[in-house]
């Protein structure tokens, strides 16, 4: 494969591509939303009406919308179509047509759509993701082609530290650096593994990456291994994702079989093999060294660090562990420049970053936004408030290691640093839109039976701190909590958080510490009614 | 991750269940060169073929990859994804995710136990139906969302729910 290669078969495909498309979302969401029932429909009419081969219908991944499934776009004139049902096809044929048709429009100039910068996302919902042909039409696979002959891996790494890319698996970590050190690390073997474990409980981003445009992050993998001296790779998925495996397997077959992974790449001495590793449900497996253990075919329990896995990873090898959406900026920067790249976002978070907006909120789905908007922009304007009017009360930032921010606080600012500052954390991106009807206390409670059924069970202040701190919420739920118990949650709360060993224990806290610190009324009131009935 | 043999699920159904499964593990096991390190690939094919884990299938594997059996039993206990008991023929996992639970997942999902007399976790005593939950299928933008038999449902209501798990039973009695 050369670039000509390349070029001649992105010319081939936007040549036989029919002018008039259907195009389906086709990744999870809008599959249990009949999406597949509707492909049936569309063509088997279009074959009856003898169109089939002027009129394409293609699957392509998520368009965002999720919560309005199965969303539907056609080109040329790039209408979109929410709720379409497999009774809707005539309807939606008609439209292409030019014909009136009565299928719900989604409106592309709500803030929704507005708001977002597709960087990441940028092919969601525009390619196949079952075909590398697709992906290469819209210029897929030419970054590594630059990388591998026109840069340097210390160039390459440069770039990166340039563009100012920070991890999106939630801790923030500048991913240049990261990547600097296992480049320097001395070892026989290196490895590269991108984190798809996706464990926070309402996120849904890397699923739907990998589902819609898994070449994105098979080639930013690729181009890592290029800068850090990797040749084998890994992707560790959750079990949980079926289609997502399906589609990186899939995906891992054809960039194979056209030379883009294996050996000898582009002609070069580069070597990059990826192979899939399925998680085996545990959400501690998405902590880096619990997931090499898990690798290796271990119970994943993480261990001390330092060495952190740049330095002593995958078999005690140096190794580069990165986020699924961190590897999927890194054809963008390649492409467009570090400067391009750095002049998004705010001054210490750079780019875009996904959020999963679900919960009590009428546009649920997925948005790609700036770093720097405000969360009022984010659940307000984007999400249009709750689906009833009810007021919301907060948002949920980081999942079980993150917090509740009030809706006072909207004015906060998305990036690392700020939410951090409100008591919260960046995290993968899952954000869930709480309203006046839900109780931060159950909340606070959901989120530590959550804590208390993943603990590892390696140390002791997770493992029996999650416990006492689940039953004392519970306690206090069914009204039965001392006044004193609050100050003791307090204490205990503090010393997970200073002697846990992994991320799990030491923030297991923080959802109880922010509705404590914020709705601390909420706590009051129930220890309160005990002391009215004297009981 | 496919197997290099070229048996098909309907193939396999076809056939009573016989030894053809161990076949296709032990070419799974070969393909990993026997390794320790692939004993949680292995018990996903495992697990796959036979449904669960019987401690003859862990002493088995234990040994065909050469681990004490107290590393396999620790692996296979250590991962949700595991099971060590027959499920039901039929399955129903809730999610009780985040983006579920705020949209009533566990409301649902005690409706679901009256209904089908089975408790969370647990298969019925005909060995007919297991009620499970997940943490997050990743279908959040659909809450609360569920899966019978390996489709996804999204908007999952109660009486819906009932009618599909009803009919599922009752058609093969
Ligand atoms: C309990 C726990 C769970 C985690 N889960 C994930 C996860 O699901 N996905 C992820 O990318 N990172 C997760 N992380 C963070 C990883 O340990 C690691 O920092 C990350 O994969 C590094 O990639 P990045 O620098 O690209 O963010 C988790 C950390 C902890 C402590
Ligand atoms: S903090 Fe919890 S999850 Fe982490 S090692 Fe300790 S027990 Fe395990
Ligand atoms: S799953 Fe179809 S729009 Fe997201
Ligand atoms: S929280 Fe239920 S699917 Fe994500």
């Amino acid at each position: 494969m050369d670039l000509h290669e390349l070029e001649a078969i992105a010319e081939r495909e936007l040549a036989q591509r029919p002018r008039l498309r259907i195009l389906h979302c086709s990744a999870t969401g809008c599959q249990a939303s009949g999406a597949l029932e509707l492909k049936r429909r569309l063509e088997s009419l279009l074959a009856e009406m003898g169109r089939q081969t002027e009129i394409d219908v293609g699957a392509v991944g998520c368009l965002g919308l999720c919560g309005r499934g199965p969303i539907v776009r056609i080109e040329p004139s790039g209408e979109t179509f929410e709720h379409v049902k497999p009774d809707d096809a005539a309807e939606i044929i008609a439209a292409l047509d030019g014909h009136a048709c009565h299928v719900a429009r989604c409106d592309q100039n709500h803030p929704f759509f507005t708001r977002q910068l597709l960087i990441v996302r940028r092919h969601c919902g525009l390619i196949n993701p079952d075909r590398i042909e697709d992906y290469i039409a819209v210029g897929g696979y030419r970054s590594l082609y630059h990388v591998i002959h026109e840069m340097t891996p210390t160039e390459v790494i440069q770039a990166i530290t340039r563009s100012g890319l920070r991890g999106r698996g939630g801790a923030g970590y500048p991913t240049g650096l990261k990547w600097a050190t296992v480049a320097k690390s001395p070892g026989e073997r290196k490895f590269v593994i991108c984190n798809a474990d996706e464990g926070d409980p309402g996120a849904f981003m890397d699923r739907s990456i990998l589902e819609s445009d898994p070449h994105l992050v098979l080639e930013g993998m690729a181009i890592a291994a290029y800068a850090v001296g990797a040749e084998q790779g890994f992707i560790y998925v959750r079990g949980e994702y079926p289609l997502a495996i399906e589609r990186l397997q899939k995906a891992i077959a054809q960039a194979r079989r056209h030379g883009l992974l294996g050996t000898q790449i582009f002609e070069s001495g580069f070597n990059f093999r990826v192979d899939i590793r399925v998680g085996a449900g545990a959400f501690v497996c998405g902590e880096e060294t619990a997931l090499i253990a898990s690798i290796e075919g271990r119970r994943g329990q993480p261990r001390p660090r330092p060495p952190y896995p740049a330095e002593s990873g995958l078999w005690g090898m140096p190794t580069l562990i990165n986020n699924v959406e961190t590897f999927a900026n890194v054809t963008a920067i390649i492409e467009n420049g570090p400067e391009w790249y750095s002049r998004i976002g705010t001054e210490k978070s750079k780019g875009t970053k996904i959020f999963a907006l679900t919960g009590k909120i009428r546009n649920t789905g997925l948005i790609e936004v700036p770093m720097g908007i405000t969360l009022r922009e984010i659940v307000e304007e984007m999400g249009g408030g709750t689906p009833d009017g009810t007021p919301v009360k907060a948002v949920q930032t980081g999942g079980p290691s993150g917090g509740c921010i009030p809706a006072s606080l909207f004015d906060t600012p998305v990036d690392y640093e700020s939410l951090a500052a409100v008591g919260s954390i960046m995290g993968s991106g899952g954000m869930v839109v709480m309203d006046e009807h839900t109780n931060m206390v159950d909340v606070a409670r959901f989120y530590m039976e959550f804590c208390k059924d993943e603990s590892c069970g390696k140390c002791i202040p997770c493992r029996v701190g999650t416990v006492q701190l689940f039953n004392m919420l519970t306690k206090l739920r069914n009204r039965q909590a001392h006044p004193s118990d609050l100050s003791r949650i307090e204490e205990l709360c503090e010393l997970m958080r200073e002697t846990s060993l992994c991320g799990l224990g030491q923030s297991a806290p923080n959802p109880v510490l922010s509705t404590l610190h914020y709705f601390r009324h909420e706590y009051e009131e129930l220890i309160g009614a005990e002391g009215d009935h004297g009981s | 991750m496919t197997t290099s043999t070229t048996e098909t699920a309907a193939d396999r159904g076809a056939r009573p269940a016989g030894d053809n499964r161990r076949k296709i593990l032990e070419a799974t096991m070969k393909r990993f060169q026997y390794q320790g390190d692939a004993l949680i690939e292995v018990l996903h094919k495992a697990q796959e073929l036979y449904g669960f884990l019987s401690p003859e299938l862990l002493s088995d594997v234990a040994q065909r990859l050469r681990l004490p059996p107290s590393r396999v039993y620790g692996v296979a206990t250590f991962y949700h994804f595991f099971s060590l008991a027959p499920q039901g023929e039929h399955t129903c996992t809730v999610c009780l995710g985040t983006a579920c639970y705020v949209r009533g997942a566990a409301l649902l999902l005690r409706e679901l136990e009256e209904l089908s007399g089975v408790k969370a976790g647990h298969t019925s005593a005909d060995g007919r139906f297991s009620l499970l939950t997940a943490r997050c299928l990743g279908a959040c933008g659909l809450a609360p969302a569920a899966v019978l038999d390996g489709e996804v449902i999204g908007h999952a209501d109660r009486s819906d729910l009932a009618v599909r798990i009803q009919s599922l039973l009752g058609r093969e009695r």
